[in-house]
């Protein structure tokens, strides 16, 4: 065990010096590393949110709202399939619990046709799911126990609309995000029907929070002047095609509105925040595409003098009287806004709707001082921590000591150019893992030592010794690692943000300890008894 | 330069003659731990029981708790505790989770920015609702299974059966135990604890493996020594580097404990606590356990299964 043979020496101490070189630009400050060449490596260690500070944000997506508004799109084409067919029917309803629209057609003998017309409805599930193996439609249309035609969302067809609908929820997320102009905000899908929000370095969350939870479906809709708002209110029924909608505009509380809006969010092609020319108040302007601006124009032009709403998530934020008829395709918002609302308004709209309402299921939220204390407690503990164990391996093995402690100090730089290299995620209890380590790694060589000393006890030479030493405590420092590493696998499979940072640093510790005492100290001490000759074993 | 040796190299304790003395002694705790686990019951975190956390600093200064206390109970939030975190200018505050879903939770934090104003800096905020913690509860509950299962696999592929067994004895002890001293505290368990009962479950078959390495080597050399006095004989062989490596790492648990921050304190709590516990194990429980459980002395292929990985054949 102490012959090395010339390219392991030179490999050895090739690893050592890339790991020391790969963890010195964390010494660096962030100015200092810019103006180094191109060829050093540059990478720190990337900070976990709770050391950086920031915001992490689980939402889900409100999947039963998704349903109920496809269930509605059905119910509307089943009108339009079988109207166009000129097939009666009666008792077209949704059920939400099961998924199902259905329909009972007047004429018996016009059942097959119908049947056929609402087939059409149905899609087949697009090919992204093909590999599943799973043939089939995004709707199922059959006869019901009573004859009459259940249209039924299937459970693909929810999942393939739910995905849609996550990716489509992201991009608008980032959109929105992106306007905080954070650096490098993370925004993935996790499981089925969740989204995971990461931006580093937020200061304002209730700002993000109140940006990415907004639906922000906007939609223009007509006042009902010609029913009065108490009596609707009193009653508590609105007339046919008009519904109450609550205000926040200052002037009422709820307004009178057409279910029906003139022109959604969907045809703004721009959203922008700007002031009003004559009050010069926040506004938000915007701008329609062409269909929408033509729709917008017809209608402004048929209502002049009469109020429209502007509505934002179901909420009034305006309800301007049409003074002229709208023609360009552009208008704006205002509601007695501050300039921050103007500009959030703004990014809302151009982000687009989300599919559905994102919901918060788990917040945390670190300040940035508290994540700077965090690294400066972290620091001082490893340092302190590091200095006493240094101290006690020298004090209990000598020379031998000196050896381990060497590789101990390399082991360290090691682990850290390994988390640099990796971009790995250093968290709080990641550094705690890294003093766990300081701890631990100085086992190997305790195990390593202990061998030797037992075995010039029991009468060998120096050599044999420290031979039968290396290779007799081996298999155990082998079993005794994996077991822990076993446990950090698992940590590291089933943990989530900060403790996957701990299980991280663990298992690295491991195996650079485990490199560091088997080839590290061993070259050492090879090197030693190589050129002192030594009697005896001075451990 | 020669070390100093703390553990006299013929240090030969009767580990064994108190092993009785060790078993009723861990027996009672064992029970006591389980009494207390339904009696008393762990004093769960947001994590796992859903709920906000938030962290405050005083701008100003040392913080009046009684101030806050009253303002923030007179919100009426339901059950909130308030207590002083680390530093006089620093207040932790737990709020219950609120009833009627996810929504509900974020109201909390809407209301205490209200009431505190700006005069505070709001350090962290952590809400956990209702569907999370009940997944957090669940996957902490499977990750320490799984953690203890494969080890036994590990341990049963490397050992014989006997082994296994007394491993993971001396390992369920330690996890039994910890979070029985958390269940007797009534200190926080979260997450964090969960991730350190995993590292326990590490270090102390870490230990255990040390331990039984040395005993499965005594026995293929002392193939006549009564199974007691070989015990006793591997403890003592193995006792130094028991004492080294377990002062080791609580010298950094410690520096960890006292230096590294109120965040961490709990999770370097249980840890320190697990190493003690662990180390007690290997050397009072596991190795004990071997009598009982009978280990056999004829040992068919374990010689083929030894340590003898490729980076022992170095020359």
């Amino acid at each position: 065990m102490l012959h090395f043979a010339r390219w392991k020496v030179i490999l050895v101490l090739i690893i050592s010096l890339v790991g020391i070189l790969l963890a010195l630009p964390n010494l660096l400050s962030p100015k200092a590393l810019e103006v180094l060449p191109d060829w050093i490596p540059a990478k720190q260690v990337n900070l976990g949110l709770d050391l950086q500070g920031g915001a992490h944000l689980l939402y889900q997506m409100d999947e039963k709202e998704l349903v109920q508004d496809w269930l509605k799109n059905i119910r509307g084409d089943v009108r339009e399939a079988l109207r166009r067919a000129k097939i009666g029917y009666t008792g077209l309803r949704v059920s939400l619990p099961v998924k199902t629209v259905s329909v009972r057609v007047r004429k018996p003998e016009d059942f097959d046709r119908a049947l056929t017309r609402l087939r059409d409805i149905s899609v087949p599930l697009s090919s992204g799911l093909a590999f599943t193996g799973q043939q089939g439609n995004t709707v199922d249309v059959e006869r019901g126990d009573t004859g009459q035609i259940l249209l039924k969302i299937t459970d693909q067809g929810l999942f393939q609309r739910v995905s849609s609908a996550i990716e489509a929820s992201i991009e608008t997320v980032r959109r929105r995000i992106d306007a905080f102009g954070t650096t490098e905000p993370t925004i993935q899908r996790q499981g089925r029907d969740r989204i995971l929000v990461q931006v580093p370095g937020i200061k304002d969350v209730s700002r993000l929070k109140a940006l990415v939870g907004e639906t922000g479906k906007l939609e223009f809709r007509m006042v009902d002047t010609t029913s009065s708002v108490s009596q609707a209110q009193q009653s508590g029924r609105a007339p046919p095609g008009t519904e109450l909608v609550q205000s926040e505009d200052g002037f009422s509380s709820v307004y009178l509105l057409k279910s029906r809006a003139i022109v959604t969010g969907e045809s703004l092609v721009d959203a922008q925040p700007g002031f009003d020319q004559r009050t010069n108040e926040p506004v938000v302007t915007f701008r329609f595409d062409t269909a929408g601006a033509r729709r917008f124009g017809r209608v402004t032009q048929a209502n002049v003098g009469r109020p429209f709403a502007i509505v934002l998530d179901n909420k009034v934020v305006s309800a301007p009287v049409i003074r002229e008829p709208i023609l360009g395709g552009t208008g704006q918002i205002s509601g007695s806004f501050t300039v921050q609302q103007a500009n959030d308004m703004s990014v809302l709209l151009r982000s687009g709707a989300l599919p559905a309402k994102l919901t918060i299921l788990e917040e945390r939220t670190v300040g940035a001082s508290l994540g700077a204390d965090s690294i400066a407690a972290g620091k001082i503990a490893a340092l302190i921590g590091l200095l006493m164990v240094l101290g006690f391996i020298l004090i209990s093995y000598g020379l031998f000591g000196v050896f381990a402690n060497l590789a101990l100090a390399i082991n360290i730089a090691l682990i850290i150019g390994v988390l640099s290299m990796l971009q790995a995620t250093l968290t709080l209890p990641g550094i705690a893992g890294i003093v766990l380590t300081i701890g631990m790694a100085v086992d190997a060589n305790v195990l390593i030592f202990e061998r030797i000393r037992e075995e010039s006890r029991a009468g060998k030479s120096v050599i044999a010794a420290v031979d039968s030493g290396y290779s007799r405590a081996l298999g155990t420092i082998l079993d005794a690692n994996i077991t822990t590493f076993i446990a950090a696998l698992v940590l590291f499979w089933l943990g989530s943000g900060p403790i996957r940072g701990f299980a991280v640093t663990l298992s690295i510790g491991i195996i650079t300890s485990v490199f560091t005492a088997f080839t590290l100290t061993r070259l050492m001490v090879a090197q030693w008894v190589r050129m002192r000759r030594p009697q005896e074993v001075p451990i | 330069m020669k070390g100093l040796r703390f553990i006299p190299s013929d240090t030969a304790v009767p580990f064994l003659r108190f092993h009785m003395i060790a078993f009723i002694l861990s027996g009672l705790l064992v029970i006591a731990s389980v009494g207390l686990f339904f009696t008393a019951g762990l004093n769960y975190g947001i994590d796992f029981r859903g709920g906000t956390l938030i962290e405050i600093r005083n701008k100003s200064g040392p913080v009046d708790l009684a101030d806050i206390r009253v303002k923030v109970t007179n919100i009426g939030l339901g059950d909130v505790q308030i207590q002083e975190f680390g530093a006089p200018t620093d207040v932790l505050i737990r709020i219950e989770q609120q009833p009627g879903g996810e929504k509900e939770q974020q109201k909390s934090i809407t209301k205490i920015k209200e009431t505190l104003g700006d005069s505070v800096d709001y350090r962290r905020v952590e809400v956990v609702g209702p569907t999370v913690s009940g997944e957090l509860i669940q996957s902490g509950a499977i990750a320490v299974l799984v953690a203890i299962l494969s080890v036994l696999v590990y341990i049963w592929f490397r050992f014989e059966w006997q082994f296994s067994v007394g491993a993971i004895t001396a390992l369920v002890h330690d996890v039994v135990l910890t979070i029985g001293l958390f269940c007797l505290l009534q200190l926080e368990f979260g997450l964090s604890i969960i991730a350190a009962i995993l590292t326990i479950v590490g270090y102390s078959l870490n230990d255990t493996v040390v331990v039984y390495d040395r005993v499965r080597e005594n026995l293929r050399k002392y193939k006549k020594m009564p199974l007691v006095e070989l015990l006793d004989l591997s403890l003592n062989d193995t006792l130094s580097r028991t004492i080294l490596t377990s002062v080791t790492t609580l010298i950094a648990l410690l520096s960890l404990y006292i230096f590294g921050g109120q965040v961490i304190r709990g999770f370097t709590f249980a840890m320190i606590w697990g190493v003690i516990v662990g180390t007690y194990s290997s050397v009072f429980v596991a190795a004990p356990l071997l009598v009982m459980l009978d280990i056999k002395r004829e040992w068919s292929g374990v010689s083929g299964t030894r340590g003898k990985g490729p980076a022992s054949r170095d020359d």
